[in-house]
């Protein structure tokens, strides 16, 4: 197996390594941050981050240094930064490991991009189930306060910077970035309507950028060894650097594995997860969390970056892989997905909240062996009228599992739905469209 | 009341926000540790501490799945049953434990021991089936581990297998 180096998760593979500030400083913890307080102006920060190519961790992808950018640079009042530690992404894990094993490398992060945006307050939205990792972040912001890395005076620059843990209370919404706003608010955590945009008119309307958790514990690194090693890493133009994927479902060996962005999904699942976990051979993969479509076999060896995997139809997301081995009913799986998105659909936008409501109904009937040929025209209908149509991407993710499914498996629907024959097709137990009329 | 008891926390949570109502987050947190759910009195009472309406706090409070609006057992048990953890086994746990607990999900045992709640994704997709019972996650889970974790819950409050921080896979050791 090719050995890549590791960035984020280097620290925590030494034996015995804790997290602690004084772990943290012993492997150069801080360096970065001393570097960007005592010689580095805000404005080649922004370049170098840049340059380096780094782009969001959280899922859409955006590059960092750009976000950064449009922050009004004459803006004399309060400014903010979110950490968006809210990793609800189903099939994603790997925010809790940087941050429950690794915290400084976070805070560390969080104090370079504060830096960068002249921020002297950051907020880090953890969701609320994380109690381990809030407890654990909460312990190490006193330290680094202690120590002068944060607080009133980080390292005797003059620069305030206060970071706080904020938990969230179970809201897979608040993962969207003005969503997360709304909820850091006090209010329900329903996304606001774009533009304005955060980086003018974000957290109390004040300018604002958010930032996912490996995105910022990406930064140290970036700072001590320079825009161009980061640039060289992983599949130069556009996706520059390692990411952490994480592994589960039938595989060998499930969890997260830090390589390079550019190798192949066959490397990832065969090689560094160990492969299939039985006999049985893969059937279908999701590569980027829940709300990126499922591919297949005929999709291992695209390449594990933004672009290959845009092209193949799908998106790279948030870095969450599940494989699914062969016998795994992919109508099952779409329902179980669809059932996530029902329960989570925040029901500001109709599409969304009728719409995943209906989707749900339409798969659960034909999983019960209920279903009607014409179902499969409602799916698609009903997917279509909903993409787009929202105030955010959560419509364009609950449709994903269906489409990618009636996609490549669209037989078994159909096998599902002949099994059903006995059911009457006026039957009036649930709506359905009359179509073709 | 929550004000007394707590009022140095309070304090030290508005003080992190420019807007008193960023904390009721914060604020309903504490009134479901200190009772187990979310009670009318307590949101009446952090609606007085934020200068909101009970409206206002009922509202927000609603929107939030951890927020329990009912008292609930001792330990509240939740399942994940998103995709990631039914594909390596949290449907038959799920049925194994209703049976184990004899209540279905949203139920209570009759010993107010236990409250079962089947919920979606918690962020531990490489170590299904697992779930959460009260503030701590128990990963990689069977039948007999959930078995152990109810006995040693039941006997000491408190279980020895219980997660510490993540770290999967283990690092090679050599």
């Amino acid at each position: 197996m090719p050995t890549h180096e590791k960035i984020l998760l280097k620290n925590m593979d030494q034996p015995g390594y804790t997290g602690s500030l004084k772990d943290y400083e012993a492997v150069g913890g801080y360096q970065a941050l001393r570097r960007v307080m005592k010689e580095l102006a805000p404005a080649d920060l922004i370049d170098i981050v840049k340059q380096s190519g780094l782009r969001g961790r959280g899922g859409a992808g955006f590059p960092t240094g750009v976000k950064w950018s449009f922050i009004p640079k004459d803006y004399t009042g309060p400014k903010y930064l979110c950490c968006n530690a809210d990793e609800s992404e189903p099939g994603t894990f790997k925010d809790r490991q940087l941050m429950e094993r690794d915290p400084h490398q976070v805070l560390e992060g969080i104090a370079i991009a504060c830096q960068a945006i002249g921020a002297e307050t950051a907020y880090i939205y953890i969701r609320g189930e994380f109690r381990l990792g809030a407890k654990i972040l909460e312990h190490a912001i006193d330290e680094a306060r202690q120590a002068r890395y944060l607080g009133e005076n980080v390292l005797s620059s003059g620069v305030p910077i206060q970071v706080y843990v904020h938990a969230g209370a179970g809201a897979y919404i608040c993962g969207e970035e003005t969503a997360l706003l709304e909820s850091l608010e006090g209010k329900r955590g329903m996304p606001r309507v774009k533009p304005p945009f955060p980086a003018t008119h974000g957290l109390y309307q004040k300018p604002t950028v958010v930032n996912n958790v490996e995105t910022l514990a990406n930064l140290p690194h970036i700072v001590t060894r320079g825009a161009d090693w980061f640039a060289s890493i992983g599949s130069p133009p556009k996706s520059t650097g390692t990411r952490i994927f994480c592994l589960s479902g039938h595989v060998k060996q499930p969890g997260n594995y830090e390589v390079p962005m550019g190798i192949t999904f066959r490397e990832l699942i065969y090689e560094h997860a160990g492969g299939m976990r039985g006999e049985k051979p893969l059937k279908a993969f999701i590569p980027g969390g829940a709300s990126a479509s499922f591919l297949t076999e005929a999709h291992l060896d695209v390449k594990l970056d933004f672009e290959s995997v845009a092209q193949a139809g799908s998106m790279l997301g948030s870095g969450g892989v599940t494989v699914m081995e062969e016998g795994t009913s992919m109508v099952w799986a779409a329902l179980r997905l669809m059932e996530f998105f029902y329960h989570e659909s925040c029901g500001k936008c109709t599409p969304c909240r009728e719409g995943s409501s209906w989707l749900v109904q339409v798969l659960q009937r034909i999983v019960d062996r209920r279903g009607r040929m014409e179902d499969l025209q409602v799916l698609a209908d009903l997917c279509q009228n909903i993409v787009g149509r929202t105030v955010c991407a959560f419509g364009d993710a609950e449709i994903a599992p269906i489409v990618g499914t009636l996609q490549y498996w669209r037989n078994e629907y159909e096998d599902l739905i002949r099994e059903s024959t006995a059911i009457s097709t006026t039957s009036k137990e649930l709506p359905v469209l009359a179509l073709n009329s | 009341m929550l004000a007394e008891k707590y009022q140095d926390h309070i304090a030290d949570l508005l003080a992190r926000y420019p807007v008193k109502r960023s904390a009721l987050l914060p604020l309903l947190n504490l009134a479901q540790k200190e009772e187990g759910y979310v009670s009318e009195s307590a949101m009446k009472e952090i609606a007085e501490i934020l200068d909101l309406t009970p409206p206002q706090v009922y509202e927000t409070a609603t929107f939030y799945t951890m927020f329990n609006m009912n008292p609930i057992g001792k330990f509240h048990v939740q399942i994940c049953k998103s995709l990631m953890c039914g594909l390596v086994g949290s449907d038959p746990l799920i049925q194994w434990v209703q049976q184990r607990l004899g209540v279905g999900p949203g139920q209570t045992t009759s010993d107010r021991l236990f409250t079962l709640s089947v919920v979606e994704c918690l962020g531990s997709c490489g170590t299904g089936p697992m779930m959460q019972v009260n503030d701590d996650y128990y990963e990689r889970l069977s039948e007999e581990r959930v078995g152990r974790i109810f006995d040693e819950l039941k006997e000491t409050g408190n279980s020895s297998l219980k997660s510490g921080p993540f770290m999967v896979p283990e690092p090679i050791s050599r």
